[in-house]
């Protein structure tokens, strides 16, 4: 099917855009890589007024590295993302999700904010963000706000971001010394959306786990983190007992999720299998170097 | 809505030559090169991303045409099948088409059938190639895991992929051997 009509807005800048959604407020929607929002529209399972198109407007494009952070700009695409290895240096993480989100062709022209901004409860960045502990940076006609990623979803593909808002860009915080990371998911076909999926940080001083955290695509409605430092910190990562304390985390994982049943998979096996991809995550990030497997 | 819509001038270099069309905002760039330019050589499939019929190469990156709007692709180079034939490692066959690489492969390899999904294919490995000119055959399937093909079973144009491969550093050794001696 084709769109409904709607009135194209094309800004130039960051205050030309948000001067336009103050304007036409809910009867809007922000265009950003279109790799969500386009389907909707031909399905017409939305007909907004006005489409905001962001995709002229100067500086969103960045991603920028500091000490505390990733700051990935919201016209940075997907394979601008994974690719970048300045990111990948600070924050592997990124690279091993976004690898995962759909496929080439889709990744060259969807944005990681964009993604963020959707909020699929099947999508990888946002259960990223959390894990990273991230920061969305909104910019209005009325101001400029930083919302942090547990006051930013609000419930499967609602946030909290007002209709007037544009998001900047989203900042993914880096994780301390000696953080390994690892990411993996389960689909029918590599780069379908995920029937479960998990990344997790594991932060091992001198041997011993000393801080763990796992985050989950699909298994959850918003976005949620599981400290798994109760069942881990402690323990040596290398000795006999960090099996058994796998099996703990996995454990964790399968009370702490709340998978529902769809055409694709029963919550039951979607719970059986995020426990499972917990334990070869967790296995992976202390034995690959800096959790560095895709 | 009761008024008509307005028109926006779109023009966009397709395939090397600049193409200027009068289209509403939500038309999208596969129906922009289909109906306005007649370029139909971009097939559709499903309108939302999924079987990857519509891709073209939009500055050389493969994207979905069903999934942008001719209005955004302004001023951008777009690279749709027609295009292949005229890449500089192109070659006029015996029976007079021009064919690039990944296009004569497909043909030796039997990598297609009713042709539906082809042109989505041939983007989609030709800008791939360019990525990673020696593929395994593991790389190769996942190359195309993007693009849904009801007729091959796609054991055939996996082989397509590599083949092209060959072909496409035959024709670069080629090319540097005429260089050489020339
Ligand atoms: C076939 C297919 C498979 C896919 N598979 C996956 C997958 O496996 N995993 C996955 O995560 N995603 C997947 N996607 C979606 C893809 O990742 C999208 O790129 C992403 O969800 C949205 O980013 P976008 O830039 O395309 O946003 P758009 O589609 O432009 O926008 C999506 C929504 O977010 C809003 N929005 C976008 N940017 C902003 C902003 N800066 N400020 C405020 N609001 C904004 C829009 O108004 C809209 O409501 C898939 C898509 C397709 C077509
Ligand atoms: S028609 Fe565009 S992906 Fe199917
Ligand atoms: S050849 Fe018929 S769909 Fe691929």
């Amino acid at each position: 099917m084709k769109p409904a009509p709607f009135v194209h807005h094309a800004p130039r800048t960051v205050g030309e855009a948000a001067a336009v959604l103050a304007q036409v407020g809910h009867d809007g929607k922000v265009l950003a890589g279109g790799q969500s929002l386009v389907p909707i529209l031909n399905m017409r399972l939305a007909s907004p007024a006005h489409l905001v198109d962001i995709n002229g407007v100067e500086g969103l494009d960045g991603i920028d590295v500091s000490d505390e952070a990733v700051r990935v700009g919201a016209l940075a695409r997907h394979a601008a993302l994974a690719r970048s290895e300045d990111a990948y240096a600070a924050l592997p993480l990124l690279r091993q999700a976004t690898l995962n989100v759909a496929h080439p062709a889709i990744r060259n022209r969807g944005t990681t904010v964009g993604s963020i901004a959707h909020a699929d409860p099947a999508g990888e960045m946002p259960a990223v963000l959390a894990l990273c502990d991230g920061v969305v940076e909104a910019v209005s006609a009325r101001g400029r706000r930083e919302i942090g990623w547990q006051d930013f979803f609000a419930g499967p593909l609602e946030t909290t971001l007002q209709a007037d808002e544009l998001a900047v860009a989203v900042r993914f915080g880096r994780f301390p010394t000696g953080t390994r990371t690892a990411f993996r998911e389960s689909a029918r076909r590599h780069g379908d959306y995920a029937l479960a999926g998990v990344g997790v940080m594991v932060t091992v001083a001198d041997g011993v786990v000393t801080a763990a955290r796992a985050s989950f695509v699909s298994v959850t409605d918003v976005p949620s983190v599981l400290d798994l430092g109760p069942v881990l910190a402690g323990t040596e990562a290398s000795s006999e007992s960090w099996g058994a304390a796998v099996d703990s985390a996995a454990a964790a994982v399968r009370d702490h999720v709340q998978p529902e049943s769809d055409i694709h998979a029963t919550s039951d096996y979607r719970r059986m299998l995020v426990g499972e991809l917990t334990r070869r995550v967790l296995v992976e990030s202390v034995t690959a170097a800096e959790g560095d497997r895709r | 809505m009761t008024d008509v819509e307005a028109l926006h001038d779109v023009t966009v270099t397709v395939n090397g030559v600049r193409r200027t069309a009068a289209v509403p905002a939500r038309r999208l760039l596969s129906d922009f090169l289909r109906h306005d330019l007649r370029l139909t050589g971009t097939h559709v499939g499903c309108e939302h991303g999924v079987c990857g019929a519509c891709t073209v190469l939009v500055d050389g990156a493969p994207m979905r045409s069903c999934l942008m709007f001719a209005v955004s692709a302004q001023q951008h180079e777009i690279t749709t099948v027609e295009g292949l034939g005229s890449a500089p490692d192109a070659r006029v066959t015996p029976t007079g088409e021009s064919l690039s690489p990944v296009q004569q492969a497909f043909a030796e390899c039997h990598g297609l059938q009713c042709g539906f999904c082809t042109p989505g294919f041939l983007t989609t490995i030709t800008a791939y190639l360019q990525e990673n000119p020696t593929p395994t055959s593991e790389q190769a399937r996942e190359a195309i895991s993007g693009n849904l093909c009801r007729c091959t079973g796609y054991q055939n144009i996996v082989k397509s992929v590599l083949r092209a491969a060959e072909i496409t550093a035959e024709r670069r050794a080629e090319a540097e051997g005429d260089g050489e001696t020339a």
